[in-house]
């Protein structure tokens, strides 16, 4: 196992589910309930120092019992490697703990996902659509089941007819 | 409701020296909301900020993005890999060729492909061709926004020169497609090569021009020395990258700490700024200019004579153009390669790549198969749009438009 998954298996051997190491890129698999606080070891232990922020990104898949997974992926300026943290939610009960007050970063990435993926962040300051509008009644389109075309939201505008002189 | 005399509070109070003041009319004082956009020349593309305003000066900023959201991420999940390649452009429509890079390098990562050495002399020659369109563009905007005119005129007067030199080398001048899976499409022609040449004698002394225009400019020097200056800790924790953190002093570069294509080959040095505010960025993007025409006169010349552009994975890269269309099984292979698509293996991969915006990052997850499961876009315009009201408070509105055009923001980006 990659010295730095070790380490942190050491630190949460309940949380730890699996790491796995594919293309140089390292991914560990945390439980839901500590993810805060793995996030929070990642970004204060001296040895993983990752102070810098890559992205929050979500993967839906429909057919497993935990369907979301939420993606947090981080790095350290100084140490030069990159982490990448996964957790499993279930539809029922999509929400996971914000990490806003580790990376400030992170209010962004995460109302993304929230956004697209319907996601809830527990804490968050300001968790509100960030690119669909407000109003958006067709749900989260990222899902798996959401059709690339929409779902009849956009033909029940009114639109002005083009006057032809 | 209240009669309007009770609405209004008192700012000045009299002061007992000068009872003459009591007679002053009393000021409305409450905070004014100010919507700023979404038209709006400076906001580069069609953005919307809320402004809660004392004054003049912001008190919170609340950015309103998504006017131009396409749903690229989404679009993705139905095409194979060699289809999304054109889509990459529509991206950052400023500065496509860095996004067909961005995202070649993260498929190649995700196939394990290795290109050729010729071929990645070629991507880092146009990648930084098109880093120096990227910070023309953002020089002459951003003097624009603030006030100072002419130098608009001079930046875009030579970046049109080198959008004429992609027209000839790809046949399109903004939305190229030039990078495929692999390689390259097709190699410079000696006509290409000899007017980048005459370009590198050309334009140092233009950089030289512009320069003077600017920093003897009292109006361009007040209003970007000391505005929306974010410290080297902040700057990491909001994720910002590129010439932003590295006003801020970090010297965070993903060529030198990835050191991919041609990069390592290279003598270079990544300019970092001390007081992270507007001036520094500035100063860091006309530096980086002069670096980048290091980097192509060094590749020019240590670029081998010949070679081939494209890697030789026929289950992957397309066939030689050539053969497409006089041998029936590169055009099946070609055919097949892009309504199929190759079969790639299961796994998630991210890869970034040090765009002239900051870090542009592909995350893909593959579960087999010729499309992508999952492809996540790691755009630097919309992580930046989110420092934007920490950096906003405390400054006039005027500042806010120095603000957006610091990040280099552009809404296709930011939006996707």
């Amino acid at each position: 196992m990659h010295p730095l998954a070790a380490h942190i298996q050491a630190k949460f051997p309940d949380a730890f589910i699996e790491a796995k190491e594919w293309r140089g890129d390292l991914a560990i698999t945390v439980k839901r309930h500590a993810l805060h606080d793995v996030c929070r070891f990642l970004r204060e232990d001296p040895q993983l120092d990752c102070d810098y922020i890559v992205h929050v990104s979500s993967v839906d898949w429909p057919d497993d019992e935990e369907r979301f997974e939420v993606v947090y992926e981080v790095y350290s300026i100084r140490k030069r490697h990159r982490i990448r943290v996964k957790t499993r939610v279930p539809e029922h009960d999509c929400e996971v703990d914000s990490m806003t007050d580790i990376w400030k970063g992170a209010e962004f990435m995460e109302r993304e996902v929230f956004d697209m993926m319907g996601i809830r962040f527990r804490h968050h300051p300001d968790l509100r659509r960030i690119l669909l509008p407000d109003d958006y009644p067709e749900g989260y389109p990222l899902r798996k089941d959401f059709p690339v075309q929409g779902k009849g939201w956009r033909d029940t505008f009114e639109f002005l007819q083009e006057e032809v002189p | 409701m209240a009669p309007l005399e009770d609405q209004r509070s008192t700012v000045y109070k009299v002061d007992p020296a000068h009872p003459e003041t009591e007679t002053l009319p009393t000021l409305r004082t409450e905070e004014l909301l100010l919507n700023m956009g979404p038209q709006h020349p400076s906001t580069h593309g069609v953005l919307k900020v809320i402004l809660e305003l004392e004054g003049e000066r912001i008190v919170k900023s609340t950015p309103v993005m998504g006017f131009l959201h396409r749903g690229v991420e989404k679009l993705a999940e139905g095409m194979t890999y060699h289809q999304f390649i054109p889509h990459t452009d529509r991206l950052d429509y400023v500065c496509a060729m860095y996004n067909n890079f961005a995202y070649c390098r993260a498929v190649e990562k995700l196939m394990d492909i290795t290109v050729p050495e010729r071929a990645e002399y070629l991507r880092t020659i146009v990648a930084e061709v098109q880093r120096i369109i990227g910070h023309l563009f953002w020089l002459g905007t951003q003097a624009l926004d603030i006030g100072a005119m002419t130098v608009f005129f001079y930046t875009f007067r030579d970046r049109e020169i080198l959008l004429d030199w992609f027209d000839e080398l790809c046949g399109a001048r903004l939305t190229t497609s030039w990078y495929r899976i692999g390689g390259v499409e097709r190699d410079f022609t000696p006509a290409l090569v000899d007017k980048l040449w005459r370009f590198l004698e050309y334009f140092p002394p233009k950089i030289d021009e512009y320069v003077i225009f600017l920093e003897r400019n009292r109006i361009w020097l007040a209003r970007t020395k000391g505005v929306a200056v974010i410290s080297a800790e902040d700057a990491l924790n909001f994720g910002l990258s590129g010439p932003t953190l590295r006003g801020s002093g970090v010297n965070y570069d993903l060529r030198k700490y990835e050191a991919y294509a041609a990069y390592p080959k290279c003598e270079f040095s990544v300019p970092v700024g001390k007081n992270g505010d507007t001036y520094d960025r500035y100063w860091i993007r006309v530096e980086e200019m002069r670096e980048s025409l290091k980097i192509i006169r060094q590749c020019l010349e240590q670029m081998p004579k010949e070679g081939p552009i494209l890697a030789d994975v026929p289950s992957v890269t397309l066939p030689p153009k050539d053969r497409v269309f006089t041998n029936l099984e590169s055009m099946i292979q070609q055919f097949k390669l892009f309504s199929q698509g190759f079969d790639a293996p299961p796994g998630e991969i991210y890869c970034g790549t040090e765009a002239h915006k900051g870090e542009l990052g592909f995350y893909i997850v593959s579960t087999g198969g010729g499309r992508p499961y999952r492809l996540k876009i790691r755009a630097p315009s919309f992580i930046h749009m989110g420092a934007f009201d920490y950096m906003a408070r405390g400054y006039m509105i005027a500042d806010a438009i120095t603000i957006f055009g610091t990040y280099d923001i552009v809404m296709g980006e930011c939006d996707r």
